[in-house]
């Protein structure tokens, strides 16, 4: 079948071919693992299990986007939205490599369709809608798919009501989009303000590293703002910088634990503790109903769901493959397109 | 040459791989983005000294510092009060080093918030004139908060019930031009580029050799014509024949038709007529493809700008 239109470039036709991958085998670099900082060595299912945070040391290692889903969702998982966006090539763009191989690149190599999931889920039993980013995806660079899925996602927590949760790890905008990847920085400052309107709270989540046009636009707009440990979190990057001004910078420049002395994010927190925190936070700004009335109810309820981290963790990840088994297209499906 | 990323070595990767040759730099193209950062081209006070009958510069952030990079402040634009605020390059070397190249810290940012909060208030049009390299890329400037001062101009700029308009004078790269860029309607000079970054910036990210700076603006083709049809300039605002430069006085005249003109338009609508169409305007750019609708989503416009 060919939904996808005949009047579309070589570009598009290239990349029709490709439809989704999440449901063949897929590697990454960090599924194993040793700690750049202290050398322990870590099996994959250590990895996952410690929510890939190095037990010695307390490094971050990146996690892709549909593992935080499952580390930060309740067990019964979560409904990605709008899983087929896919990037178009407007300007036929080719640096060292065209950028149509680009993105078949890391389509095959991450699993993903581009460098953002969103989806809607339940954190410690608050309803949200999350827009999470994947660095393995082109540096979860912001080109028109992503701000598109993020303008979507405001818009749908808008309309449901319910809080918005952005987890951001991203080196900016989208260099092979050109002036439309910049373009997608309005598109995500404007559609935060759906929330404003609804008056439901935005929760963003710095992850390593969230830098150039990601921070200067919807990343550094939450309304409460966390980082991850050792998270660079910068407009110009410590190399950038060097260069155009001659400074030396200090090893930890831009860092999480910085920026949090410099005013720019609310709180470091750690990756095993995120959900708890965000589940706190939301039942505090945004109780589910029933929960809001009873005075003091929403801080029991907070206690409870922090309580709760230690037991999800311990479950999710049997309860998490179920529900990715649940939403990921059979093989064979005929979204390939047919061929 | 020995090192590996060398065009040499672009030109022998690319041939093996069947793939066309390396594109043939267009020197128009070239010729028109070195015009946008001409030595002698008009800047931001220029065009306002000659746009304005009176005008009244502001200074300072009231937090923390003045940044000359950003100039802004009320004055009368045929007979009625506008703000305008742009980022303001310096033409010899002091002035240059004064000015920051152009390069805006937080400060310049939340001056520039400053005075179109107050301008908000009182009802008078926005204007801005967008000239820059990019913002300041500094540590100073990271620890004083430079993504959100950006961020926060988006925003307010995006919420402003007065008719807003931008105008990319000259060099308008990353979000340093953005920061300045949510209007109801982005005016470009014929010879201002608008890009993601900057074509040196682009070589020597992609093509790992500051020296490819052609081939990349060859490839982001960030000209006035080319943003026009993808939608993100709304009109390109001709110049003087051989550029801006060749003619200050004349080059402000035809701008500042242009911004009446824009200005009428603008002030025929409700502010929420405004907002609206200025929401939806940001809210279409960017192609993409969607299965669920059947059809690749394209912004952008088939025909080149008129005139
Ligand atoms: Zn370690």
């Amino acid at each position: 079948m060919s939904r996808v239109g005949r009047n579309i470039n070589v570009s598009f036709e290239r990349l029709r071919h490709l439809g989704h991958r999440q449901d063949r085998p897929r590697r990454i670099a960090s599924d194993a693992g040793t700690c750049p900082k202290c050398d322990s060595h870590y099996s994959a299912d250590e990895m996952r299990r410690n929510m890939r945070v190095c037990p010695a040391c307390g490094h971050h290692f990146a996690v892709t986007a549909r593992e935080r889903l499952e580390q930060l969702g309740e067990p019964g998982g979560y409904t990605e939205l709008w899983p087929d966006l896919r990037a178009a090539d407007p300007l036929q763009f080719t640096d060292l490599k065209p950028y149509v191989e680009r993105i078949r690149d890391a389509e095959s190599s991450t699993g993903m369709g581009e460098a953002i999931v969103c989806a809607e889920l339940e954190i410690r039993h608050v309803p949200c809608v999350a827009a999470i980013m994947d660095f393995s995806f082109m540096g979860g660079s912001m080109g028109a798919v992503v701000g598109e899925k993020f303008a979507r996602a405001c818009e749908y927590a808008a309309q449901k009501g319910v809080p918005f949760v952005v987890l951001s790890s991203s080196g900016g905008a989208r260099m092979q989009e050109g002036t439309l990847a910049l373009m997608q920085m309005a598109k995500t400052v404007i559609a935060l303000d759906a929330l404003a309107d609804a008056r439901v709270p935005v929760i963003v989540i710095l992850a390593h590293p969230t830098t150039g046009g990601v921070w200067a636009s919807f990343a550094s707009l939450g309304d409460v703002t966390y980082a991850e440990p050792g998270a660079l979190i910068a407009f110009s990057g410590p190399r950038v910088i060097e260069e155009t001004t001659r400074e030396v910078l200090p090893s930890d420049f831009g860092r999480a634990e910085r920026q949090l002395a410099n005013g720019q994010v609310d709180a470091v927190v750690d990756r095993r503790e995120l959900a708890a925190r965000i589940g706190r936070v939301l039942a505090i700004l945004a109780p589910p109903p029933g929960q809001a009335a009873q005075g003091g109810g929403s801080l029991q309820w907070a206690q409870d769901a922090a309580g709760g981290v230690g037991r999800a963790a311990q479950s999710f990840p049997e309860a998490a493959r179920k529900a990715i088994n649940k939403i990921l297209p059979s093989s064979g499906d005929d979204t390939e397109g047919g061929k | 040459m020995s090192k590996p990323d060398g065009p040499g070595f672009v030109r022998r990767v690319t041939g093996k791989l069947g793939r066309a040759p390396e594109p043939q730099v267009d020197e128009d193209l070239w010729a028109s983005i070195q015009l946008a950062r001409h030595a002698e081209r008009p800047y931001t006070l220029d065009y306002i000294n000659r746009i304005c009958s009176d005008f009244e510069e502001m200074h300072g952030d009231r937090l923390f510092g003045d940044d000359p990079a950003m100039v802004a402040g009320f004055g009368r634009f045929n007979g009625r009060p506008v703000a305008i605020v742009g980022q303001q390059k310096g033409r010899d070397t002091n002035e240059r080093t004064y000015r920051n190249f152009g390069m805006a810290s937080p400060e310049g940012y939340r001056k520039s918030m400053r005075v179109m909060e107050i301008a908000n208030r009182l009802g008078i049009p926005v204007i801005t004139l967008i000239d820059t390299p990019g913002a300041f890329p500094g540590a100073s400037a990271e620890e004083r908060g430079q993504g959100g001062a950006i961020s926060r101009s988006m925003q307010l700029m995006w919420r402003l019930d007065v008719p807003v308009i931008a105008v990319v004078i000259g060099e308008g790269s990353s979000g340093g031009a953005l920061g300045l860029g949510i209007a109801d309607k982005v005016l470009m000079l014929e010879n201002s580029t608008y890009s993601v970054i900057s074509p040196e910036g682009a070589s020597a990210i992609l093509w790992r050799d500051a020296s490819q700076a052609k081939q990349a603006a060859q490839a982001f083709k960030p000209t006035a014509a080319n943003c026009y049809r993808w939608g993100v300039a709304d009109a390109v605002v001709p110049e003087p024949a051989g550029g801006a430069h060749t003619d200050y006085d004349q080059a402000a005249a035809i701008l500042g038709q242009y911004l009446e003109r824009t200005l009428v338009e603008l002030e025929a609508l409700t502010p929420a007529e405004r907002r609206t169409a200025r929401r939806d305007r940001f809210r279409r750019l960017g192609p993409l493809r969607d299965p669920e609708n059947g059809m690749a989503m394209v912004s952008g416009r088939d025909t080149p700008p008129p005139g």
